[in-house]
């Protein structure tokens, strides 16, 4: 399916002989007569090349049974369609040799790009090999810096995830989901089975996560920068993984003292409790 | 450990002359001469020489190395070297470096440190690498070894600083607690102000991977008291205007790890800092530079010229700046950098450190496709050319050739370690479009002691022909993204003589492979393979034919037991053990050919 799709991109800039800077394949994967002319994009050479570079990507996706992204099962992950190769796309490599290449907004370089969240791309775990030490102080030092929306893109932000009773902790990477939900089943499959024991009916296999929180004691909280703990689902998602530190599916009881504090008015037992379902509500 | 139980023993004339020798050779010499004997492998040889030999060098061993946790058994391994005082242990795969590995894989210090304690009241030094260390290890260490001296934990996780709080407050000989890279749940500083007034025997202390702020006064008053001290890393919130004063009572540091490098511009902090620098006449090694306000650098001018050692590669300092300070190390040894130091950066290394053995240049900007700074390939050309002693390369870039490469291997023939990593998976050549085998075989062709190679960009199974015929000393591998077929990891697993440690990603690598060279996994530490082709059924007949080596399958998808045989894995991690399988696995894990209801069953029995 990816394979077809990007070839029709790559008809598509047949017909562009301007140097869009969408690529589909791999950075330096140009024909030689396009190299001669000065680089641009698209052209027979390049499309055997990234034939042969995606036979090598989609025989690898579908051997795996896996996906690139990192526990995102069945997701459109490498979206060529979006990116281009895993990175995103490249200009022409030319340009580098002249001296230090000038980041373009990526958006400008996108003219396929669909309505997708700016702030999630499609990374593969673990590649390049970097280690998390390094990987979140380079993170913590963007997130320093800039209030810019684009100044996490691409950037990998692991948070713990705890939960009350379970084993081990788990590590989660922020930046690779686009929404509530999307957490929202992630970390269900992940801590299913610290639960399986405990709640036998999980009700209706829609919602599994809503189930799970309904049907058990269970709420998400998050600690955020300021050290405080909040619901899950409170702030808007791109507000929340800029300040999510750390992750704690805890106990509803823990958790109702909480809903009071941030509702900040007093409520009897019960309506807070109504407040956290409304809050997972709101999440899923 | 690598050495297997002694022979068994045979009645020889060689066995006579030696029990003759040894009656005329007492014990206590051969102890003396072996106290000079100090590689793990040479050790483990001499064991193997006669049983008296190793029963000899088992009480004098003082030292002992375990490269897989899971190897062998903790019980058995302390029963054999009562007298031991170091021991070092490392556990995750290299892989978890970088996320591959689940958490709750396993790697748990626990078992260690319960025999240790039990048995090796005299233990002075824990080296641990991708451990899980507990606040409940931390205390047991704390209070059960009188001596103790020397704590690393390299990478590790599981403990917080309650437990670090404990080795400080108990632990009254302490030299050295090195905490790298390590994942600590970071409660608050105060842990710190438990080394009592009394402990004065502080003589490396690294605590970079904290992130809350320490007390000032409690650690101006521990480096006081510690004159031995002579490596001091800081971490992050350590500010930089109060750093003079800690040089200021250790001048006699030799490595120095600072905070945040960064300050409002002031004269009087950036006169105090110059000051306290040119007061270290014996600093050889820096590190550390979070944030760094170029401004500021001047100040550490002064100890340049002796510098060994210089870490640059959390500086987010530009390419005139880097090469600035870099221009005036003429002794350096190692560096690190990040990628803004540029070509041109470069090629003053290589033009200035004519001493250099070591070069990692990191990415600033690894998640974007466009490069963001002017470094190439040519930059480690250059420094290959320039700076002859060069051994140890570990580069990030976006570009590379086979003449390049071809190149650096010429220039370079005396590599031991190469670690290339072309930020895109499978980038060709960038000037001929071609795989870069012919390139990674000319490193392995003329850089005859290469221990270490991790290859990167657009490879076929050609690559690893060279590598298998050619390589012969190759220790270590790290794969990714690379190879046709099945016939590329057989060339590595039937040519590399010298392979320890395989890792791989991301390969069409599959089951004939592996079937073909069973036995060679036996002479190896451990092979990983994620997301590669290899079936369920090739790992249960892997385990079937070689019932020494643990076949662990890692599969979070669901469960493991109701998949066809022929579905591949996720994850599979293969290592030879004396131990027998392990128990401590979480439910995504399985050892081949281990019945389900006797893991569980024994799972249950243990603690």
């Amino acid at each position: 399916m990816d394979q077809i799709t990007s070839e029709k991109h790559l008809h598509t800039q047949d017909l562009n002989l301007k140097a869009t800077e969408l690529r589909l394949g791999l950075p330096g994967s140009e024909s030689p007569e396009r190299h001669i002319n000065g680089g641009s994009c698209g052209g027979g050479g390049m499309k055997n090349l990234v034939a042969g570079a995606k036979r090598g990507f989609s025989d690898t996706i579908n051997i795996a049974s896996g996906t690139w992204v990192f526990n995102d099962n069945g997701k459109s992950e490498v979206n060529f369609g979006k990116n281009g190769g895993f990175l995103g796309e490249n200009k022409n490599p030319n340009s580098m040799k002249d001296g230090v290449v000038k980041s373009s907004p990526k958006h400008a370089n996108h003219p396929q790009v669909s309505v997708a969240a700016p702030a999630t791309k499609a990374q593969v775990v673990g590649w390049p090999p970097i280690r998390s030490f390094r990987k979140n102080s380079m993170a913590a030092k963007k997130t320093k810096n800039v209030d810019d929306p684009n100044a996490e893109i691409g950037s990998c932000v692991y948070v713990k995830v705890s939960m009350d009773g379970a084993p081990y902790l788990r590590k989660v990477d922020l930046n690779i989901y686009s929404s509530y939900l999307d957490l929202s089943l992630a970390l269900e499959k992940m801590f299913s089975s610290f639960t399986l024991g405990q709640h036998s009916t999980l009700g209706s296999s829609e919602n599994p996560l809503m189930d799970f929180l309904n049907g058990s004691e269970y709420v998400l909280t998050y600690e955020d920068k300021d050290g405080d703990l909040m619901l899950v689902g409170d702030v808007p998602w791109d507000m929340f993984t800029g300040s999510c530190k750390r992750m704690r599916i805890m106990k509803s009881s823990d958790a109702i003292g909480l809903a009071c504090r941030v509702a900040g008015q007093s409520k009897t037992a019960a309506s807070c409790k109504r407040s956290i379902q409304r809050c997972n509500t709101s999440i899923l | 450990m690598n050495a297997p139980m002694p022979p068994q023993q045979q009645v020889t004339n060689l066995d006579v002359n030696v029990s003759s020798m040894g009656s005329s050779f007492p014990e206590e010499v051969l102890e003396h001469v072996l106290s000079f004997i100090t590689s793990h492998t040479d050790r483990n040889i001499v064991s193997l020489v006669c049983k008296s030999w190793y029963d000899i060098e088992r009480w004098c061993r003082r030292r002992i190395f375990v490269g897989n946790c899971y190897a062998v058994s903790p019980a058995i391994v302390i029963r054999r070297f009562p007298e031991v005082r170091s021991v070092e242990v490392k556990g995750k795969p290299h892989f978890a470096d970088f996320n591959l590995v689940p958490d709750g894989w396993g790697g748990y210090f626990y078992p260690w440190i319960c025999e240790m304690a039990k048995a090796c009241p005299w233990l002075e030094e824990i080296r641990l690498k991708r451990m899980v260390v507990t606040d409940e290890c931390l205390e047991l260490i704390a209070k059960s070894f009188k001596n103790f001296k020397v704590l690393v934990l390299s990478s590790c996780e599981g403990f917080s600083t309650d437990g670090l709080a404990a080795i400080a407050a108990n632990c009254r000989d302490l030299r050295e607690l090195d905490l790298r890279e390590s994942d600590v749940e970071d409660l608050s500083g105060r842990w710190l102000s438990h080394f009592p007034n009394s402990c004065t025997s502080l003589q490396s202390l690294n605590i970079s991977c904290l992130s809350s702020e320490i007390s000032f006064s409690v650690l101006q008053h521990l480096i006081a008291r510690s004159p031995n001290l002579k490596t001091l890393r800081l971490n992050r919130a350590v500010p930089l205007e109060k750093l003079y004063t800690l040089l200021h009572r250790a001048p006699q540091l030799v490595e120095l790890g600072t905070g945040a490098y960064s300050a409002e511009i002031r004269s009087d902090v950036y006169t105090n800092l110059t000051d306290a620098f040119s007061r270290c006449k014996e600093l050889k090694g820096l590190s550390g530079f979070w944030d760094v306000v170029p401004s500021y650098l001047p100040a550490l001018y002064s100890v340049c010229s002796r510098l060994t050692s210089l870490n640059l590669s959390y500086a987010t300092i530009q390419s005139p700046d880097v090469t600035k300070i870099i221009t005036l190390c003429p002794n350096l040894q190692s560096l690190s950098v990040l990628d803004y130091i540029e070509d041109t950066g470069l090629n003053a290394v290589s033009l200035s450190c004519k001493d250099l053995r070591e070069l990692r240049v990191f990415p600033s900007d690894p998640f974007v496709a466009d490069a963001n700074v002017s470094l190439t390939e040519q930059g480690l050309v250059d420094v290959s050319e320039g700076c002859t002693k060069l051994q140890s390369v570990l580069y990030f870039c976006r570009q590379m050739s086979n003449s390049a490469l071809s190149s650096i291997a010429k220039n370079r023939p005396n590599l031991t370690c190469f670690r290339l990593c072309i930020l895109e998976p499978r980038a060709p050549d960038y000037l001929t479009f071609e795989p870069l085998d012919s390139g990674f075989g000319a490193i392995v062709d003329h850089c005859k002691q290469l221990q270490r190679l991790s290859l990167s960009g657009l490879l076929t199974d050609r690559v690893f022909e060279y590598i298998g015929k050619r390589a012969k000393k190759l220790e270590m591998l790290s794969i990714a993204f690379a190879g046709d077929t099945d016939l590329g990891l057989h060339h590595v697993l039937s040519g590399c003589d010298s392979l320890r440690k395989l890792e791989i990603r991301d390969c069409p690598f599959g089951d004939k492979a592996l079937l073909a060279n069973v036995s060679k996994l036996e002479t190896m530490r451990s092979l990983w393979m994620s997301s590669c082709s290899v079936s369920l059924g090739a790992c249960k007949r892997l385990s079937q034919k070689m019932p020494r080596l643990n076949v662990e399958v890692i599969d979070e998808q669901g469960d493991l037991d109701s998949r066809p045989d022929s579905c591949h894995v996720e994850k599979l991690y293969v290592y030879r053990s004396v131990a027998g399988p392990r128990f401590d696995m979480p439910s995504f894990i399985r050892t081949m050919g281990q019945n389900p209801a006797y893991r569980r069953k024994k799972k249950k029995a243990d603690p």
